[in-house]
């Protein structure tokens, strides 16, 4: 109980993700980001957005504690990123399965290595793959599986954790855009259902606009914040919402955006 | 199982085939049996001496099992120390290239007086000719994991071992088999040239290899005949074990398995 009250106080007081001066530098030579400063709340969809080289996807590695900081302070919910693993999943650009597990191993891989029960494993994982819509295939071998059903797969193996912080590093990107745009939809479902903070790299302006509560534009060489935009299209979002002219608007200013950026970068 | 049926329908037809063309020969040059024997001559041959045939086949069945088991497992276990650190793979990989280039034909009169004539020198020269492609394959496998899995397993907290045990050797099982199937494949060879040359530590009985340089020093032309069918045979089912186990462990996973002849 008293935890439970800790945990109350936390929730007002602490960003889910906060990035103060965040810099990385590799050796003595190029500065990939530079001072980046900003804070994700509980609850929010934020997207990272940027031309090639602006390097957010390291930016991503480094708040899951994957590559650490050359200056500045990561947060995740007020604990550094590597303490913050046991509440943080990260789901790849590639579904990234292990080959020679079924649907059901690779849903239970995250649980089995932070030590988890079998009895309780194997609870959660059914919970997780009714969830996704995958409790037809739970028993398949991954080459058995087409692209999207992989990344329903690996989606799965990332919420089985029960994460309170999800990070997604351009992980619809090798999908054809029918297989994209549902797959996105059952996202959003699914943060509705169960509340996590979602940080998102993406090259897509359209994917960006749809999923996000925010969309950030980073500049390269190095890379720097440009611009952080409020979407604040109304939830829950559908098919429908890609049609509306409030969408078509936001997808243009992000894309102009993105070319000042992009434009400046060429000429720098 | 149609598909099957069929295959082993035509290799029959061309194995009947080449019988004829043999004996033909042999008809048509009126070669003598010392030189070329019948295959009648041959199979009377191994009949008549079934029981040394099978003293033979036995003593290189183990010399090729001993050197190609030994193989696998010390192979598996440096390419498992290579894997955990780039500075071993770098100080000791260099030797396992000079294990290979090496002739091992050469240095075999290094251990036949090391360990005598006979079984163990045969067994050893199997297992360092077996060797290098176990340890090249496997460590190659072992090392070659995809970087986000590797970052997957580290989000978990996943210790070294976890690390080894359930990402880089289930994702080195194809590249190991890969490399035992070569080895499989050289293992009789191994054990036959060893054989010709380590003889054996008693006149007149050895393994195949040691038989057929008696059968030849005998002019026994038909027996020498009935050893190297013999020798195939060994071959043979060597490559079929080795196909079978790799199947059966990787067929439910793994596309190379599926699609190997065995399927």
């Amino acid at each position: 109980m008293t935890t439970e009250g800790v945990k109350t106080i936390k929730t007002v007081t602490v960003p889910a993700i906060e990035l103060r001066q965040a810099t990385k530098r590799y050796g003595a030579g190029a500065t990939v980001l530079d001072g980046i400063d900003f804070k994700v709340e509980r609850g929010e969809f934020v997207s990272i957005i940027g031309p090639s080289g602006c390097g957010k996807s390291t930016l991503l590695k480094m708040v899951a504690g994957l590559s650490p900081c050359s200056d500045g302070v990561i947060a995740v919910d007020g604990m550094t990123p590597v303490n913050a693993r046991q509440i943080t999943s990260f789901i790849f650009q590639d579904a990234t399965l292990l080959p020679w597990r079924t649907v059901r191993e690779n849903v239970g891989l995250g649980l089995e290595l932070d030590g988890v029960a079998r009895d309780r494993r194997e609870q959660k994982v059914r919970s997780v793959l009714e969830l996704v819509g995958l409790g037809e295939v739970a028993d398949r071998f991954p080459r058995q599986l087409s692209g999207g059903m992989k990344m329903r797969v690996s989606i799965a193996r990332a919420l089985a954790t029960r994460p309170q912080v999800l990070l997604l590093d351009e992980p619809f990107a090798a999908l054809d855009e029918m297989t994209r745009d549902r797959i996105n939809e059952e996202l959003l479902k699914l943060r509705e259902e169960q509340g996590w903070t979602a940080l998102f790299v993406t090259h897509s302006v359209a994917e960006a606009v749809f999923l996000s509560t925010r969309v950030i534009v980073l500049a390269a060489h190095p890379g720097r914040l440009a611009h952080d935009m409020a979407i604040d299209l109304p939830f829950p979002r559908t098919g429908e919402t890609r049609m509306s002219d409030a969408f078509e608007e936001k997808v243009a200013e992000v894309s102009r955006a993105l070319r000042s950026v992009s434009v400046a970068g060429a000429r720098a | 199982m149609k598909k099957i049926g069929l295959n082993l329908l035509s290799a029959l037809g061309i194995f009947a085939a080449l019988l004829l063309i043999w004996i033909g020969i042999i008809w048509a040059f009126g070669i003598p049996p010392y030189l070329l024997p019948s295959p009648m001559r041959v199979v009377a041959a191994g009949v008549h001496r079934f029981g040394s045939l099978m003293t033979s086949l036995g003593i290189s069945t183990a010399a090729a099992v001993g050197g190609l088991a030994g193989a696998v497992i010390v192979g598996v276990a440096i390419s498992l120390s290579f894997a955990q650190s780039a500075w071993v793979r770098r100080m000791f990989y260099p030797y396992t290239v000079l294990l290979q280039t090496v002739p091992i034909v050469a240095i075999t009169p290094l251990i036949i007086m090391w360990l005598g004539a006979g079984l163990y020198s045969v067994m050893l020269i199997t297992f360092l000719i077996c060797l290098p492609p176990i340890i090249a394959n496997t460590t190659q496998g072992l090392i070659s994991v995809d970087r986000n899995l590797v970052d997957l397993f580290l989000m978990h907290g996943a210790s070294r071992g976890q690390i080894l045990m359930k990402l880089r050797l289930p994702h080195a099982m194809p590249s190991m088999f890969a490399g035992i199937r070569i080895a499989g494949g050289i293992a009789v060879i191994g054990a036959l040239t060893g054989e010709l040359f380590a003889g054996s530590a008693r006149v007149g009985v050895g393994g195949i290899g040691y038989a057929i340089q008696y059968a030849s020093a005998q002019t026994e032309t038909d027996y020498l005949f009935a050893l190297v069918l013999a020798a195939s045979a060994l071959g043979f089912a060597f490559f079929f074990l080795v196909m079978f186990v790799e199947w059966y462990f990787l067929h439910d996973w793994h596309e190379s398995a599926r699609s190997s002849e065995l399927e």
